[in-house]
């Protein structure tokens, strides 16, 4: 059996390793900046789950450690072998179990936050449509939002703290809508509608990014997601639904529609 | 010459390849006149008789080196020859490239085309990292740059992966089980000839009209059913490498089923054997389903069947059902195998029994079950049912469990052990820290809000290489290493072994390990140009990625010339208890000069007389005489 000593001393190694790897964690700079409540949900989870990853893998790694200090050949050993241990139930039920419960707890709050991310808020709700085609996205305002005719832009604008519902759909191959900033995407499908649901929550523009391989031009598919006030939003979709007026009277007609 | 093009051989497989494009070409041509189409000059037409010759010509060629002889004789009623293994054994460089029915010279052959496959997936990557080193493009253009991560990936999965564990399975296991060969040589030969088809087929189509196929490995329609003709080349090869698994699969089981030595019951069986035995299972039940998702694309795109086309009628997200039904169960495919040579190496170089030996068993068992209710998490955000990510976000949480009882097995068959910490062993505990990195990530993809926000990202990129690189291929490094005294007959220089696992452990973490942090950020994958902000750390990894190459060249070299001038192996270097240490290095020809019966457990290390098998007659089993392998106390 290993000493005592070095049992401790590992035990000690383990603890201040965990203890550094879960400081680490908080002091890395992982995400984009977070600008909606469900990415604000979604950072949480993750910082979760990597609180909970670290003692696991230190375990992992220290009893390897441990077991090449403390139990490597030595001269004169060459030919020795080992205790023939075959096994230990209560052992193996243990790491059965706890990973098992470990496990499904993660799973269970996971799909907590997912509840918390999607769950309608219709009250104060708009609707708009992002569509994509081969190599750029399109918006459709609906009239439910522009207070008149419907309106279709290549820009991406949102108020701020208001429930955002986006039907994605896909006019030739699968795209994938995603804007890393609200940590939300969706792919773009032809032939049928999907959706998201977005509360932003900082002002400011943010990527919105192809993220499923579409073709030729797939790495340059990108636009932007400007977050505004409600009162800005107002402004800018209302000097939007004038112009498409005063355009070519309903250049927009018939994308308006959401599904 | 005459006698020549009639015996079977490449002279016969090039007359009868011409002869297979002289086939395709006159049926187009037929066709299309009867239905009223232009023939003699059109495109479309040149596009249709490639499509039947990719079809036509790997047939022909496996008819002319003689794959289906003893078949074909069979079947218009002439004599046919009896298999009497006067091919067998390999004896000049010249015997690997014939078809050769016996196991060994398979596993030879199996093993070494896949690396040469896995030194031009290698090299392409090498160049996709060159492109990223700087955003904005350098090197290649974006339809040459999607060409190169799709041909990448589908080599190193259909052409290395797969098919380097049949290969090393294919000579160890026959040894293991204590039969002559495997149950089917004629079948095994013919698998194996259909994998240089596939190979040769995917990187030919970087020289067809229009590129190499682009749309990754994945190929989701509907941007494959209209790419060009190079798409065509990837989902023909994908049915000569899928072929050739299943193949290998049935002849897995049959053998194992039916050809163990007296007295190898399952629960005497190496785990190397029944991780085979489990794998075996998941091919046979799962390729079909890649089978039938190219068979759609290719539909789609010769015949417009519009399986996939939503403007008739078609269903886009039937597709990937499909095809994850069969690429979730690969990646068992591709992991199982390396889980039974870690515990074949951790128990030898650990002079110790496997910890929970039935567990082990079992839990391969339980990854097979629960590895088919897993698929729909590779689409969180492919907008199926919104339902479905519940169950498989459960069941993709709970198969970690079988796979944690594993590295947990191997851990405390480790304790209080007497480590031998030579290169085998390196790449077996780098591969306990690698993997367990890689299984957790995977972990964290089950949980749908944050897999929504990384899906389809660099995270992924690191996710998939910590399992298949920093998992696979340091199982396969590792058992390569273990089996290649007992393969070529030599001894491999330790001290370069050492080199290249330190190198490629370190360098492949310093390679993946960022993209984790690059797929958080908001950088997504399958693109040649990216945000400025992220060009120091993907220079960062670009170098670390040549480095990693490089070091692949340590191994190489010590291969080759330990092959040509090591020292002479004995049969039993690692002092190992299952049968395929009992005989010489190389082992005769038809392995076993007697019939070994087998008397115990194959990890019985430590264990006082303890004895795996026998070559005694079973009545005096255990006498003297007969033991071999006896441990050395």
């Amino acid at each position: 059996m290993p000493s005592r000593r070095s049992l401790s001393v590992a035990s000690a190694a383990a603890l201040i390793a965990t203890a550094l790897g879960i400081l680490i964690s908080y002091l890395i700079h992982w995400f984009p900046a977070q600008a909606s409540t469900q990415a604000h949900n979604t950072d949480v989870l993750y910082h979760v789950l990597v609180i909970a990853s670290i003692p696991i893998f230190v375990l992992v790694v220290t009893v390897i450690l441990f077991s090449v200090w403390q139990f490597r050949v030595r001269p004169g050993e060459e030919l020795k072998d080992g205790p023939p241990i075959h096994g230990n139930t209560r052992l193996e039920v243990l790491w059965t179990a706890f990973p098992a419960v470990l496990l499904l707890g993660l799973v269970s709050y996971s799909f907590v936050v997912l509840h918390d991310n999607e769950q309608g808020r219709p009250a104060s709700e708009i609707q708009i449509q992002a569509t994509g085609q081969q190599f750029a996205w399109s918006y459709q305002y609906p009239p439910s939002v522009t207070g008149g005719a419907p309106v279709t832009s290549d820009k991406l604008y949102v108020p701020k703290g208001q429930s955002v519902y986006f039907n994605i759909r896909a006019k030739d191959v699968i795209h994938a809508f995603w804007i890393p900033a609200f940590r939300l995407q969706e792919d773009a499908v032809p032939g049928i509608t999907t959706h998201w649901r977005v509360t932003p929550t900082r002002l400011g523009s943010f990527p919105v990014v192809c993220n499923l391989l579409c073709g030729l031009g797939h790495s340059l598919m990108r636009s932007t997601v400007h977050v505004v006030t409600p009162t800005q939003f107002r402004t800018w979709i209302k000097a939007q639904a004038s112009t498409a007026s005063a355009g070519a009277g309903g250049a927009a007609s018939g994308t308006g529609t959401t599904g | 010459m005459a006698a020549r093009l009639r015996a079977p051989g490449f002279y016969r497989a090039g007359v009868m390849m011409v002869g297979a494009v002289a086939f395709a070409t006159l049926l187009t041509w037929a066709v299309r006149a009867s239905t009223g189409h232009s023939t003699f000059h059109h495109f479309i037409e040149a596009n249709a008789i490639l499509t039947v010759s990719l079809l036509a010509v790997p047939l022909a060629f496996l008819i002319g080196i003689g794959g289906f002889d003893y078949w074909f004789y069979w079947a218009i009623g002439k004599k046919t020859r009896a298999e009497d293994h006067s091919g067998h054994g390999a004896y000049s460089w010249k015997d690997y490239f014939r078809i050769n029915t016996d196991h060994k010279v398979i596993g030879v052959q199996y093993t070494v085309t896949s690396f040469f496959f896995l030194l031009v997936g290698g090299l392409i990557a090498m160049l996709m990292r060159a492109e990223l080193a700087q955003p904005g493009a350098q090197f290649v253009d974006a339809n040459t740059f999607n060409g190169l991560f799709s041909v990448h990936a589908s080599l190193l999965i259909f052409l290395f992966i797969i098919p380097v564990f049949a290969g090393l399975a294919n000579f160890v296991l026959p040894l293991m089980i204590g039969a002559p060969d495997m149950a089917f040589p004629r079948l095994n030969a013919l698998s194996y000839w259909l994998l240089p088809i596939a190979g040769v087929m995917m990187i030919a189509s970087f020289f067809a009209p229009g590129g190499a196929f682009a749309d990754g490995w994945t190929a989701y329609a509907p941007l494959s059913d209209n790419a060009p003709i190079g798409q065509t080349f990837f989902s023909v090869a994908v049915q000569f490498a899928g072929a050739s698994s299943i193949m290998t699969a049935l002849n897995f089981l049959v053998t194992i089923i039916t050809m163990r030595a007296p007295g190898m019951s399952f629960f005497r069986l190496p785990l190397l054997v029944w991780a085979n035995f489990a794998t075996s299972l998941l091919v046979v039940i799962a390729t079909p389903f890649i089978a039938a998702s190219q068979f759609f694309v290719l539909l789609d795109r010769a015949l417009r069947f519009n399986f996939f086309n939503a403007a008739k009628g078609g269903d886009v997200l039937m597709y990937q059902h499909v095809f994850w039904f069969y690429s979730h169960p690969a990646v068992y495919i591709m992991m199982l195998p390396g889980f039974g040579i870690i515990s074949e190496i951790i128990a030898v170089k650990s002079r110790k029994p496997i910890f929970g030996y039935r567990m082990m068993a079992f839990s391969l068992l339980a990854i097979v079950a629960l590895g088919f209710t897993v698929w729909a998490h590779h689409m969180f955000t492919s907008g199926m049912a919104a339902w479905i990510r519940i169950p498989m976000a459960v069941t993709t949480a709970i198969i970690a469990v079988p796979t944690g009882i594993k590295i947990f097995s191997w851990l405390a068959t480790l304790w209080r052990g007497v480590l031998h910490l030579d290169t085998p062993m390196l790449f077996a505990l780098g591969f306990l820290t690698t993997f367990t990195l890689g299984g957790i990530s995977g972990v964290m993809l089950a949980m749908v809000p944050f897999d929504i926000h990384v899906s389809a990202t660099y995270f992924i990129v690191a996710h998939i290489h910590y399992v298949l690189f920093g998992g696979s291929l340091m199982t396969i490094f590792a058992g390569v290493y273990y089996w290649f005294p007992k393969m070529t007959g030599r001894m491999y220089d330790e001290r370069l072994g050492r080199w290249h696992f330190w190198t490629t452990f370190i360098l492949f973490n310093l390679t993946f390990g960022p993209m984790h942090v690059l797929g958080l950020q908001g950088m997504p994958r399958r693109v040649a140009t990216y945000a400025s902000q992220f060009s120091s750390m993907n220079l960062f990894i670009s170098i670390a990625s040549f480095g990693l190459g490089l070091s692949t060249l340590i191994f190489i070299y010590n291969m080759v010339t330990s092959w040509r001038g090591g020292p002479r192996a004995v049969g039993n270097p690692w002092r190992g208890l299952t049968l395929e240490w009992q005989v010489s290095s190389p082992p005769p020809v038809f392995n076993f000069d007697r019939v070994p019966t087998v008397v115990g457990g194959p990890y019985e290390y430590g264990v006082p007389g303890a004895v795996h098998g026998t070559f005694a007659p079973p009545a005096t089993a255990g006498a003297s005489a007969g033991i071999v392998g006896a441990p050395s106390q």
